[in-house]
Parts: C-alpha cells; structure tokens; sequence
C-alpha cells in the first residue's frame, strides 16, 4: 500500500501543529476525509442540491439518483441487498433504532439479553436502559487476560431473546469472533446485533457469511463524513419491525385516522436524510473499494505489530490488547507509569501527535481492567512506520518532561 | 520547554499541597471529571466565624488537575466559606497561571477543584 500517495489525498495532513507536521492517530474516534470524499459532497451542493424522492425536477432526479447509489455502494460493500440498508445519524442511532423498534416490541420481563464486557457505551447504555424498561436480565460476557473474550461465557446466549456484540473494540483492538457468536444465537434463537463501528472500515465485511441479524456502522470512521450512519438487516427483521420515527417519506398513505408505511428501507428512514453525508459515504467506499480491504486489513497489522513492538520497547509502559495480531485490530492502548493520560495526551500534542486519552466511552472494561483511563493511539490507511517512529518520540519527550519526578 | 509543563508545575505536582483527608471536616464533596475520570475530594475545616482553618485535596489524576487543586486549596487557607463561595474561573487561572485558552479540554482539568469547591461550600 503507498501510503505516500494516499497521503496527498488528504489536505488535513499537511497541516502543521505546533510548527510540526501532523500524525493523526485517532481514527478510532474519527478518521480523515480524502478530497474526493469533500469534493463529492460540494459538488452535490453547486451541481444538483435537492430534495429527495419527491421532486420531478432535474436536481431532485439527480439527487436520488446519488444517494440511492450511494446506499447501493454500501449495499455491497458489506454484501447486503439495498432494502437492508437503512441510513441512520451515525452507529449509535442505528443500535437505538433496533433497541427501540424491535425492543420494544420483543423484549418483555423477564427476557435476557446478552452484551459483553468491552462494549463501547454505544451498544451498551441502549440494553442497559431497554433492560431497565421491561425489567429484563442484562447478562454480560467477560474478557480474559488475552482481552480476548471468554469463549466458556458463550454459554450466557442460550436461552437469551438478543446478543449484541461488537466486532472490534474500539478500546483494545480485539477482534471478536462474530461469525461463532451470531451462529450460536442462531442456533439458540436469539437475534444477534454486531456493533460493527471498528470492523467494517478496517477490514472485509460479508453480513451473509457473519449471519447476523443487524450490523450497525458509521460514515465518519470510514472516511465518510459525520452524521451519516448505516444499519443493515436482514429483510424479514426490517419487515417485522415497526417504524422507529415517523413523519414525511417514511409512509405510503396518510388518512386522518391511520397511516400505511413506505417499503423498506424508507420505513425507516423519515424526514429529509443526510443527502450531502450519503453522496459523500459514496465516494469513501468508492474510495476504499479501489484500495481493497484486504490490503487495508494487511496494512493495519504491520503497522500494529511494528508500534506494539516499539511501544514495548519503553521502560514503564504497559500494553493492552491480544499480541496475537490474527485477533487484533489498528489500535495500541497503553498506560506509562506515573503519567496520566491526559497529560502524555497534551504532551503528544505539543509534538504534533494526535491520540486519544481517557476511557474512549468504554467505562465498563477501564474498571474491569481496572484503570481510570489510558491512552490509545488508533491507525488507519494514511498512517506508515514514520507515524509510529513519531509517536514514539513524543512519548520519549513527555517521559523526559516527567523524568525529574519520576 | 512545554508551554504547560512548566518547572513550577512540575514541581508542585511532584509535592502536592493540602493533599489528604480530614476525618472531622465540617465540609466535604467530591466531583468527577467524566473525559478523564479523575475524581477530586474536598474538605474543609472552619472555626467559629466562618475561617478556613484547614483545606485538604483528595483524588488522582493529571497534573493540572492536582497542581489547581494544590494551589486553589492553598490560597483559601484563612479565607471565609464566603470568600470560597465567590471564587470563580478567573480566579483560578489567575493562580495557576499557565496559558490554557487554547486547550478548552484541559480547562475542563483546571477547573475540576472549582467544580468541588461549589458542590462542597455552595456558589454565590
């Protein structure tokens, strides 16, 4: 992969900070756009701005025409049909739009429902909060001292009406085997929801070879820009389920008394959707597409293993996350005694060095791990070995910082 | 030389001021910094008319964190509860003096120990 070459598509990165050039490694959080990303979204905006679906004019053809292309783009990128394709604000509405369309109607006291331990608050809070309304059982499956999952725990699907999953930390990196997890829930009857936010950017998604019932992901974190979220699933569970919002393109009829609903996936998606954020999604899968993830996928786990080892390398630093990289994805989370994060954080950033520190919307795996916070530097396609060589320079320069007290 | 981390920091951070607790303390709070988690402790001890007579800190986090509270408890020993109750943002930079305009999120750090001192005395 020619990171070089990729790199010059992203403006943003010659930017400097601090007088120095820039190494962005907080893709977890969000990743950078390309220009071909930006330049599809303004030329959507000078060329054919218009609402959708209804106008018989040539933007708002036009314009249909675009953000249907964009949902069938995605459509394939993760091999689904465009009718299980619902564009939501971002990952987080998607899992709320299952746990209120479909919990509400299919969770009552008593139920289980199934999350793990390392859940970003995204998947998390929603069953947490939709438990709490019914009365239902919140079962948890725990992490291991590999912070891989604890497969023996497994067994806490049986009998359970959902488990939702993530694919891909978001705070350690592990790589959970959702192909297993949603085979037993299918086996047991439970209905499998993978938060696949980590997953779908960084490597090859196949929703039929995984077998879930829903994968929800984000724009932003694909290089898409902000706002603009999917859920997929599968078309028997979208016809079951009722609509989440209503409101303007998500009906076929409206009388006085009643209403029908739209054909999916429209049912689900009402009032005037992110037009700008959907051509833009477009152009990033457009984008991904002609890297391939599997090259991506390639590129990520080089990269990781490079910054584990060099990260490994620092006296006081300690790791979190599987070293074996099969089951590991771009992100490198790690602590350095007698620094908070917060403070390795502003001193990184004096470098240039963007990263994240505190406890990445994860609560419940930093107090399992037992950590107030830490510090994640997360990789994408732009990143190369100089982006790590300049992390850790900076580290060496904040302990430096510390070194009289420590 | 980090424009934040400067030696004065450093140094207050290495020997903290007022850090403990205060079994008997006539006021007490704690305060909690959801970006980062950190958790400040206060207690305050007063005399008849109202004097801080003793001021203690407790809690881990980054060093702007416990430098402003080092510096924030130090200044109101023998100030009033009614003085502690009009300190505001201002006063606080004031005292640790590094530049943070640029780093609203580190404000947020700086002005943890304001956070407990308003939830352990009351605002005016």
């Amino acid at each position: 992969m020619n990171t070089d070459k990729i790199k010059k598509d992203f403006r943003i990165l010659s930017r400097k900070i601090n007088g120095k050039k820039v190494t962005y490694l907080d893709n977890a959080a969000t990743t950078q756009r390309p220009k071909q990303v930006i330049e599809a979204m303004t030329e959507f905006y000078d060329e054919y701005n218009a609402n959708i679906h209804r106008g018989v004019y040539k933007f708002s053809e036009e314009a249909t025409e675009h953000y249907e292309g964009a949902r069938e783009k995605v459509a394939e990128f993760i091999g689904a049909s465009e009718q299980e394709i619902v564009f939501t604000r971002n990952a987080t509405e998607a899992i709320n739009l299952v746990a209120y369309a479909w919990g509400e109607e299919n969770i009552t006291k008593g139920d289980k429902i199934v999350i793990s331990i390392m859940e970003h608050h995204s998947n998390f809070v929603p069953w947490q909060q939709l438990a709490a309304r019914k009365k239902a059982k919140l079962e948890i499956i725990d992490i291991k001292d590999d912070y891989e999952l604890n497969e023996s725990q497994f067994e806490k699907i049986a009998g359970a009406k959902l488990i939702a999953i993530s694919h891909v930390s978001n705070a350690i990196g592990t790589i959970n085997d959702v192909d297993e997890i949603c085979k037993i829930a299918k086996e047991t009857g439970a209905i499998s929801l993978v938060d696949g936010a980590q997953s779908v950017p960084h490597m090859k998604t196949d929703v039929k070879r995984m077998d879930c019932d829903f994968l929800a992901f984000s724009g932003h974190k694909m290089l898409g820009p902000t706002g603009i979220g999917m859920m997929y699933g599968k078309q028997d569970m979208l016809e079951k389920m009722k609509p989440f919002l209503f409101g303007g393109d998500m009906i076929r009829e409206v009388h006085v008394d009643r209403s029908e609903w739209n054909n999916l996936p429209y049912k689900f998606e009402a009032g005037t959707p992110n037009i700008a954020g959907a051509i833009g999604l477009g152009a990033a899968v457009d984008y991904l597409s002609r890297i391939g993830m599997s090259e991506i996928r390639k590129h990520e786990m080089k990269l990781t293993k490079y910054a584990v080892k060099r990260l490994s390398e620092i006296d006081d630093v300690k790791q979190y996350g599987t070293t074996d990289f099969s089951k590991r994805a771009g992100i490198a989370s790690f602590n350095m005694k007698g620094i908070h994060p917060h403070d390795i954080a502003s001193l990184l950033d004096e470098c240039g060095v963007a990263i994240r520190s505190g406890h990445h919307c994860a609560m419940p795996l930093h107090t399992r791990l037992g950590l107030d916070s830490s510090n994640r530097a997360s990789f994408y396609i732009y990143n190369d070995e100089t982006d790590v060589d300049r992390l850790i320079g900076a580290l060496e320069y904040a302990k430096k910082t510390f070194g009289a007290i420590l | 030389m980090s424009d934040i981390y400067q030696d004065f920091i450093m140094e207050i951070y290495q020997n903290p001021l007022n850090a403990g607790r205060i079994d008997d303390a006539k006021y007490k709070a704690h305060s909690h910094n959801p970006l980062c988690g950190d958790n400040i402790e206060l207690f305050i001890k007063t005399n008849s008319d109202g004097k801080i007579t003793d001021i203690k800190y407790y809690g881990k986090g980054c060093a702007i964190s416990q430098v402003s509270a080092s510096l924030v408890t130090e200044h109101l020993k023998g100030k009033t509860i009614d003085q502690a109750k009009k300190m505001k943002k201002e006063d606080v930079l004031k005292l640790i003096k590094i530049d943070l305009s640029k780093n609203p999120s580190r404000m947020k750090c700086a002005l943890l120990i304001l956070d407990v001192l308003g939830k352990t005395v009351g605002k005016d």
